[in-house]
């Protein structure tokens, strides 16, 4: 429980900055599917090259987690869901203005409907998790 | 004064670097992996797992994984209610006029009212946007393996090229969905 707290207090972080670069917003996102403006473009890509950054200085230096870990980043393995399950995503990220991390954020600004919409990806998954068996991967 | 200034929206130029730290943070924090969705993994394999063998693992070795994610709430309250003026987002005046001839109509906050609210849930529109759009959040992020944090950030940054794919995914289904279907959509 204790341990977990400094993972409450960097999700808050983020949830900060997800509101305050209006990331949440689902206008912010139908600007950005239209090519209207540069800005969550920018805020993606230079979250990119700062987390790039980031992690070449931690493997250049070596650098060890609180724990006294050696850092260990699991490698992603290709399955063709990367393709079919991201084109799904992106239908519904559009429809709802909102990734996972969002809708955690809107719940907390004041969108109590965002509860439904987080209940609704609950399901999703639990609908993947039943069928994932017959779905091509 | 800088609260006033921490107040005022903030630019992409600061808020990209900070959310990408947020990746060395939770590395040096406890060698943990940045990535959302498998939070709602986590919530299936605790409350639902219904004998599925997708969730069928240890969640609670996962658990700073839901720590992180009630973080979020509690830092969009926190910015929300203490570090922000309310007022409408300002957005490229082409794309509100956009959305006002497709049938858009209330641009005072973060989200349209007129589609995201408790009292259009049980309208078609409402159902579709809420309901039917998170469902396919979740099944996608699931299926793909991640989403916009832990394919396009953690992902990307961390030089996996499915994670490219997955990426170039996420934005040609939105594409589609904005340009093609979207319009249909808002005038039900």
């Amino acid at each position: 429980m204790l341990k977990n707290i400094k993972f409450l207090v960097a999700g808050s972080l983020f949830g900060i900055v997800l509101v305050k670069s209006q990331v949440i917003s689902w206008f912010r996102i139908q600007e950005m599917f239209h090519l209207q403006a540069f800005h969550m473009y920018g805020v993606i890509g230079s979250a990119i090259i700062t987390a790039m950054l980031s992690i070449l200085i931690i493997k250049r230096f070596e650098l060890k987690s609180i724990n006294k870990e050696a850092i260990l980043i699991p490698d992603k393995k290709f399955h063709w869901g990367n393709v079919y399950g991201g084109l799904i995503f992106g239908l519904g990220w559009a429809i709802t203005g909102a990734c996972p991390g969002p809708i955690f954020a809107q719940i907390g600004s004041g969108f109590p409907v965002a509860i439904i919409t987080l209940l609704s990806a609950i399901a999703g998954t639990w609908a993947y998790g039943l069928l994932r068996d017959e779905l091509p991967h | 004064m800088i609260i006033d200034l921490i107040k005022q929206p903030w630019p992409w130029y600061v808020a990209g670097p900070l959310i990408g730290l947020i990746v060395p943070l939770l590395l040096l924090l406890g060698n943990k992996s940045l990535g959302i969705s498998s939070s709602l993994r986590h919530i299936c394999a605790a409350c639902i797992p219904a004998g599925i063998p997708f969730f069928n693992y240890n969640w609670r070795k996962e658990s700073w994984n839901l720590f992180f994610a009630l973080g979020i709430c509690a830092g969009g309250f926190i910015a929300t209610n203490w570090l922000s003026v309310p007022g409408p987002v300002t957005i490229n005046p082409a794309t509100t006029t956009l959305l006002q001839q497709q049938g858009v109509h209330d641009f005072t906050g973060l989200l349209p009212h007129d589609l995201f609210s408790f009292s259009k849930l049980l309208t078609l529109r409402g159902f579709i946007f809420i309901v039917i759009g998170g469902f396919l959040v979740g099944f996608g992020t699931r299926y793909a393996g991640g989403c916009t944090s832990g394919h396009s950030i953690m992902g990307i940054a961390s030089l996996q090229w499915p994670s490219l794919v997955a990426t170039c995914c996420f934005m040609a289904g939105g594409f589609v969905m904005t340009w093609f279907i979207l319009p249909y959509l808002i005038r039900l």
